[in-house]
């Protein structure tokens, strides 16, 4: 019998090249969790290859970002009883090992964050204004939650059930909105957030955006959705 | 005169236009409402143009062509406010559904796979 408890939830955009590794990791390092891969449109043979490696596979039938992507998960979670989920990137920039260290910080929040800068300085990769803007970021998110955070664009991160049901229903789909936005709404809904530090790498397949322009334009979107975030009526959980 | 010929000729095919979109089905109802409306209220205007004069120059318009403009203006931002309203509730239609899907696509091919295997052990 699987654990019915934690839920890995892998969402992938033609992530063919490095899914089947960090599959295999995820395994390793959580033999006893449950996997869900949520295709989110791919073009490759991403999901051929979560079937093949035997894990729940949820076919979007075109691709709806990773908001939707970890809705669709969440609400898989909610239907199946699952009492915590961990989000991990099916492109290998997370380490599973740390999956541990952040269901283990659910026992006094609801929503736990992987942050890659938190306490220390392997985080060469990320271009300076991109840090810049992700920094700024940082501070406005933890003003607007009341928690210190350091790395809210961070897609590594572990809910429990409470947020679970939150976020079945009310994640938001938009640009940045599963990151960013997730955590005002996280926030607003009165469940607690903290983070922890995790170690990432850099992208096994494809490169991450840079440049001062796309920064800025990174920057504005962010606050944007931080703004909608505010002014929409906060939700309660039952 | 021609112009108003011309606005009625505009008006008349605008609401025939309408009329037989709604017809065959195409335009629904509360989308149709609104166009015949408009229709109609240029139908008035362009048979009676004093009527459009009278209201520009009770309401202070020095040129009864700008109160038009104005109108228009309002008319267009209405529709289109309105236009966005339809697709984001549509949008939220859709993601449900699509998610409807997804998760019952999953459960389907979990009660297949489940099925076959039993199917198997009966042999």
């Amino acid at each position: 019998m699987t654990d019915r408890r934690l839920l890995v939830a892998v969402p992938a955009l033609n992530e063919a090249g490095s899914l089947a590794g960090v599959l295999t990791e995820i395994r390793a390092a959580q033999p006893d969790a449950a996997v869900v891969v949520v295709d989110d449109g791919s073009s490759d043979e991403t999901a051929e290859i979560a079937r093949q490696a035997g894990v729940v596979t949820l076919q979007m039938p075109y691709n709806v970002g990773v908001g939707g992507a970890m809705r669709v998960a969440f609400r898989y979670a909610l239907d199946n009883g699952y009492r915590a989920v961990v989000q991990v990137d099916g492109d290998g920039q997370h380490d599973a090992g740390d999956i541990a260290t952040l269901v283990a910080a659910l026992a006094d929040s609801s929503v736990v964050v992987g942050s890659r800068f938190a306490g220390s300085k392997d985080a060469k990769w990320v271009g300076t204004h991109r840090r810049w803007a992700m920094w700024f970021l940082a501070v406005v998110v933890s003003r607007v939650t009341s928690t210190h955070l350091d790395d809210v664009t961070s897609g590594f991160r572990a809910a429990d059930h409470k947020a679970i049901a939150l976020f079945a229903e009310h994640y938001p789909t938009e640009y940045l909105g599963d990151t960013v936005e997730s955590l005002v709404l996280t926030s607003r809904a009165g469940l607690s957030i903290s983070q922890r530090s995790v170690s990432m790498r850099p992208r096994r397949a494809g490169r991450p955006s840079q440049g001062t322009l796309r920064s800025a334009l990174f920057l504005g979107r962010a606050l944007m959705a931080v703004s909608v975030a505010l002014m929409r009526r906060p939700v309660t959980v039952g | 005169m021609s112009s108003q010929w011309l606005g009625l000729l505009g008006a008349i095919a605008l609401a025939i236009f309408i009329v037989e979109l709604l017809r065959r089905g195409i335009l629904r109802e509360k989308f149709a409402v609104l166009w015949l409306v408009v229709a109609v209220a240029a139908l008035v205007v362009a048979a009676y143009p004093p009527l459009l004069t009278g209201i520009a120059s009770a309401l202070g318009f020095a040129v009864p062509a700008n109160f038009l403009f104005l109108v228009s203006a309002g008319l267009l931002l209405a529709v289109s406010v309105q236009l966005s309203f339809e697709v984001s509730r549509l949008e939220r239609s859709l993601s449900k559904l699509t998610e409807d899907h997804v998760l019952l696509a999953e459960r389907v091919e979990r009660l297949q796979a489940g099925a076959d295997e039993g199917s198997d052990g009966a042999q």
